[in-house]
């Protein structure tokens, strides 16, 4: 006894998600189960394909282009360059990001007064693009402590961007305390209050001291805090006031540009029937050469589901779909073999921002996803992988998280659900 | 043990060398210690933005501060008070949904509530009396439902109503919720008690063509409300278990504790969990699953009753608690069931639904909305995540009102917004709070279930 489904997918993330709907988008029932809340919460909801190549210092302009350069146990690699530009084809039918269709990189600045290669960005991130366009003004508001718009503005003047930028940090129109969270300013924001004393509303009190610091500034960067579900017709009423174009600055953990991709996944999840269980993790499996069934812990229960095909999404190291201790590396949920030295001294560099082994543990799989023993046998018939959960590439350095995600999700989805028809 | 003390630890010759092995200096982790949830939490504040309570409340520090970081003050310093914003917390437990870490943020905040009541709120405070009142619905109902007409027309009685915000501080603006005037137990002993489900479930199993004596029981948590409040929910579970050949027992039970937690009525919530376990415990043992028709009950039975009571038949109960639709869609066809049936005249066919906060950390947040796409001809709309933002006894408070109704501002919006103008739900409180917001009737749904699967 036990919940069914055709496709059973195992983790809530971007590669989650996608593989989800792919598969639900063959034709066949879905359920898609996640330990917690989407990790997009804790991503900066721009989507990298391939920022930097191994080992080099400069960012690719080119990611489809630059796939061949890729090692051959690399994700990307394993797909091939087709299966990863049908896959983020699909995620711009999906999403509406702009850049749908686009071959290149752009490069958009930080929170922190970095910048970083992207390869789709939310709308309200856009007019930010560091390649081209006007004076920039970056505003930070005292009370968010994650944005120092002056110090933002001085590195990327640094940095060489061919515009100028000035930063600037405004109080914040209605008083907050000192350690106000980010969801309290975008609610805030979106309910828009009138201020005390001005008789304004507040995103009339922000227009108008943005207003009075603008200058010669031919667009206006904020931190990402401007509403929850409305960021576009906030952003249409902050342009229409400054008359020039507005645009939100990726944020740090916990990050609603993140917070509002998941919103849009989850409705398309929704849209094409996909059932979703969040807030418990699989703990066990029944299983010999094929996976009968999983158990969803809840707190003491043990919830079983079953499924002909299921996906493996459960992230990397930091997603705890990778686990280690002091003596081994492991996949917590099936066991799935995964590669590492056995010498823990081995797992890491010594150099703190070196090459660490670590970052590239994960499962390791063929063509088809599926993990594969220490010998190269196939783990379990009916199991795919996707996402960080699969070894190989170096995410952070590369910058290429997302892509890897949604071309490994795809891939993994469609293929359960071909077999599960 | 702490680090100074672990032999071989000599900070004076650090080992720089690369034969370094770490050693374990904390002992073993045991249920109650906390350390391990506070050592996890990367602050990373994505709680704090779940917080319903933080997101209209300037004056909420939030979980993050509630849980780990006060924890580790009081670890430091002995003489550390628990700050008093302990109590603006409503114990929605999004906060543990929410953590991408594991940390038992809900855990923290009961045991820190626990504390501040009993060693710090001053026991001869109306505040706490008040909460002791609220906390004790079952107390208070039990008496009602001696006489439930007059409770009812007492408890809507203005001007009593003005008394009781003046002196005890608790909101005149909510109609009370009305006594029924025939409680679930008293309705189950009428119609034969466990003998007579035992002879449905069997007539049930020989109609499907099942074992006579095959073995599916369950035993009943019905909790305070479907008792005295709502029979009609524990009434209709009922029917829907015999329906699939289940027998039923209603053991003797306490209140499953919930609005004690969110009250640091720790003992209030000890007495009642006794009572629970001495009733539940030989059905366990006999081989009986437990359900539950609320959320916040299979929650507490769940989750609180492991975090926070160590009894030998916690653990038990906790691993064989169910919820009431989840349990009929891990051993029946109920999709296939509802896929042949048709939807009942004589009910409404399209729901506002919202679900619970409890309902959420369970998985259950989407259970009745995916459910009920197999019924052709109703149509359950969810009306998003928002918090309803009663939390049980918190909307209740006078001081607490105001932020209640602003955390369910979006739930009231998308009700009204929905196709439906009946609503629907699995926590009794949610549905006071939906009701109170938009006057629509608000349904279980199990009680949709009923409709449509028995006569």
């Amino acid at each position: 006894m036990a919940i069914e489904s055709d496709v059973l997918v195992i983790g809530g993330g971007l590669a989650g998600m996608m593989s989800a709907l792919a598969a639900a988008e063959e034709g066949a029932s879905v359920r898609l189960i996640s330990y917690k809340q989407s990790t997009l919460r804790q991503a900066s909801g721009l989507i990298d394909l391939l920022g930097y190549l191994p080992g080099e210092q400069r960012p690719v302009v080119s990611p489809y282009e630059a796939i061949g350069a890729l090692p051959a146990e690399h994700p990307y690699a394993i797909l091939g360059v087709d299966r990863v530009r049908a896959a983020m084809d699909r995620f711009d039918t999906t999403v509406g990001y702009d850049g749908g269709g686009a071959e290149r990189n752009t490069l958009v600045a930080t929170h922190a007064g970095g910048y970083k290669p992207t390869f789709r960005t939310p709308q309200s991130v856009t007019p930010g693009a560091l390649a081209d366009g006007g004076a920039m003004l970056l505003v930070g508001f005292d009370p968010i402590t994650d944005f120092d718009a002056p110090f933002a503005a001085a590195m990327l003047t640094e940095a060489g961007v061919p515009f100028e930028v000035h930063g600037e940090t405004l109080p914040f129109p209605i008083e907050q305390a000192s350690d106000a969270g980010i969801g309290r300013f975008a609610a805030l924001i979106e309910e828009d209050p009138a201020v005390p004393a001005t008789g304004r509303t507040l995103r009339e009190s922000i227009a108008t001291a943005i207003g009075a610091v603008l200058g010669e500034a031919e667009r206006v960067g904020v931190p990402a805090i401007l509403g929850t579900q409305e960021s576009a017709s906030i952003i249409a009423e902050l342009e229409a006031a400054l008359g020039v174009p507005v645009f939100e600055v990726p944020m740090g953990p916990p990050s609603l540009l993140g917070s509002r991709l998941e919103a849009e996944l989850h409705a398309a999840l929704d849209r094409a029937g996909v059932s979703m269980e969040l807030g418990n993790p699989v703990v066990d499996a029944d299983a010999d050469a094929r996976i009968s069934t999983v158990y969803v812990e809840k707190n003491h229960a043990q919830i079983p589901y079953a499924a002909s095909e299921y996906v493996l999404a459960t992230g990397g190291l930091v997603g705890k779909g990778v686990g280690s201790d002091r003596s081994q590396v492991h996949e917590p949920v099936f066991g799935c073999h995964i590669p590492h030295p056995a010498d823990r001294s081995d797992w890491y560099d010594d150099d703190v921002f070196g090459a660490h082994p670590f970052a590239r543990f994960g499962v390791r799989v063929g063509g088809d996803l599926r993990p594969q023993t220490a010998d190269g046998a196939i783990e379990y018939q009916n199991l795919r992988a996707a996402g960080s959960v699969i070894g190989g590439a170096d995410f952070a350095k590369e910058k290429s998280g997302s892509g890897i995600s949604i071309a490994t999700g795809v891939a993994a989805g469609t293929a359960a659900a071909e077999e599960a028809a | 043990m702490s680090d100074a003390e672990q032999p071989g630890f000599a900070p004076t010759q650090p080992n720089t060398g690369t034969e370094f092995e770490p050693v374990q200096v904390f002992p073993e982790v045991t249920d109650s210690d906390l350390r391990s949830g506070a050592d996890s939490c990367y602050k990373c504040s994505t709680c704090d933005v779940n917080c319903p309570v933080a997101a209209v409340d300037d004056s909420f520090p939030g979980p993050k501060f509630q849980g780990p970081e006060q924890w580790r003050l009081h670890q430091r310093d002995e003489e550390h008070e628990i700050d008093d914003s302990i109590m603006s917390c409503s114990n929605c437990m999004r906060c543990d949904n929410a953590c991408p870490s594991g940390v038992p943020l809900s855990q923290m905040h009961n045991t820190a509530r626990a504390e501040y009541v009993s060693e710090q709120m001053s026991h001869r405070s109306v505040e706490y009396w008040r909460n002791r009142l609220l906390s004790n619905y079952r107390l208070s109902a039990w008496a009602a439902s001696k006489a439930p007409r007059v409770a009812n027309w007492m408890l809507n009685f203005g001007p009593a109503r003005q008394l009781l915000e003046a002196t005890l501080g608790i909101t005149a603006e909510r109609e009370f919720p009305a006594f029924a005037t025939e409680t679930f137990r008293r309705w189950w002993q009428r119609r034969g008690g466990a003998a007579a489900s035992r002879a449905r479930a069997v007539a049930a199993r020989r109609r499907q063509g099942l074992d006579p004596d095959a073995d599916k029981k369950v035993a009943y948590f019905h909790g305070c409300y479907s008792n005295y409040n709502t029979p009609e929910v524990g009434r209709a579970l009922v029917r829907v278990y015999e329906h699939f050949g289940y027998e039923v027992v209603v053991p003797k039970q306490g209140c499953s504790g919930t609005p004690m937690f969110a009250n640091g009525m720790i003992d209030d919530a000890a007495r009642h969990k006794d009572r629970t376990l001495e009733g539940f415990t030989p059905k366990l043992d006999a081989g009986y699953d437990v359900i539950a028709s609320c959320t916040s009950c299979s929650m507490a039975l769940r989750q609180e009753y492991p975090e926070l009571f160590e009894d030998a038949g916690v653990d038990a109960l906790a691993g064989r608690t169910y919820e009431g639709i989840e349990y009929l869609r891990i051993h029946e066809d109920l999709p296939g069931a509802l896929a042949e049936a048709e939807a009942p005249a004589d009910f409404p066919d399209a729901f506002a639904y919202h679900a619970p906060c409890h309902a959420r950390n369970q998985g259950l947040a989407r259970q009745a909305v995916e459910l009920f796409r197999h019924l052709e001809g109703v149509t359950i709309e969810d009306v998003g995540e928002s918090c309803s933002g009663i939390s049980g006894t918190y909307g209740w408070k006078q001081e607490k009102y105001e932020v209640s109704m602003q955390i369910g501002e979006d739930m009231f919006e998308h009700m009204h917004d929905a196709a439906g103008t009946t609503g629907m739900t699995e926590c009794p409180t949610c549905a006071m709070q939906m009701e109170h917001g938009t006057s629509y009737p608000i349904r279980h749904p199990l009680e949709l279930l009923a409709a449509v699967l028995t006569d």
